[in-house]
């Protein structure tokens, strides 16, 4: 196995972690933690990709993966403010309790 | 395929899967933090410097900080008594997650490779990042600082304690 396709396998079992811990917990915090795992998971095959590609000079996968860290973070501090909003007005961060719009 | 890197990447994975386990979300997000050190490692040991130590930074500084406020704040750490921490379509999920690995890992086993830069290690210092930033990419940055900021102001909007005002067609 190349280096390359290493790095890949690693970050697709990190995808589908994050997947599935987003599609199956009840807790909306968790499910923005299995966001964050897809967002790095995403991050690390740029990186790889910037490293084995052809032209690592011209740093184009370098900064798509500072960007997106940049993104990643603003992303972060607006679900978890949501989270705090909607748990202010529910009482409740259980998803499977939030079935409504009305507040 | 180096010693290290399978060390460094079995830690990963298994901190990412007990941060998505476990039940204490206290400990969920310990274990978060622990996942994105081991991506730093990656990072670094991908000679992408710059990126590594932003990693470190942004996620096992801020990013995680932040969850643990919101997990306090939220008082989720308390495990609920109605059933378990998973929803009740646990299992569909399961099997979306799984697809989606077997097909990615599918196309990535089954994939030919060709890409030339396997022995040479690119040599990119933080001044040629900088200056890449300040002159080929400023546009994309400034947008970034915009984006931040606009964030940062719309998360402080929403969570911020409104006063209970009278609402506009009655409440039921």
């Amino acid at each position: 196995m190349t280096p390359l396709a290493g790095y890949l396998l690693v970050a697709a079992l990190l995808f589908a972690i994050g997947l599935a811990g987003a599609l199956t917990r009840r807790n909306a915090i968790l499910v923005l933690i299995g966001v964050e795992l897809m967002l790095n998971a995403a991050n690390l095959n740029l990186i790889a990709f910037w490293r084995y590609g052809p032209h690592p000079e011209a740093l184009t996968g370098m900064m798509f993966a500072i960007f997106s860290i940049a993104v990643a973070a603003a992303e972060a501090a607006v679900g978890l403010g949501l989270v705090i909003s909607v748990h202010r007005h529910a009482q409740t961060a259980d998803l499977d309790q939030m079935n409504r719009m009305k507040g | 395929m180096s010693i290290a890197f399978w060390i460094i990447a079995t830690l990963t994975v298994v901190a990412a899967l007990a941060a998505v386990l476990l039940r204490n979300l206290v400990h969920c997000a310990l274990s978060l933090s622990l996942t994105f050190a081991g991506l730093a490692v990656l990072f670094l040991q991908l000679d992408a410097q710059f990126a590594g130590f932003a990693q470190i930074l942004v996620y096992v500084g801020a990013v995680a900080i932040l969850v643990v406020f919101a997990i306090l704040l939220t008082r989720s750490s308390e495990t609920p008594k109605d059933g378990g921490v998973f929803s009740p379509t646990w299992l569909a999920g399961l099997a979306v997650a799984a697809a989606v690995f077997a097909t990615v890992a599918g196309a990535i086993v089954y994939s030919v490779n060709g890409l030339p830069n396997a022995q040479a290690v690119p040599s990119v210092t933080v001044l040629q990042i900088g200056q890449a930033l300040m002159s080929r990419y400023v546009l994309p940055l400034e947008i970034v600082a915009l984006l931040l900021t606009a964030a940062t102001i719309g998360a402080v909007i929403i969570a911020m304690h409104e006063k209970p005002a009278t609402k506009i067609g009655g409440a039921k």
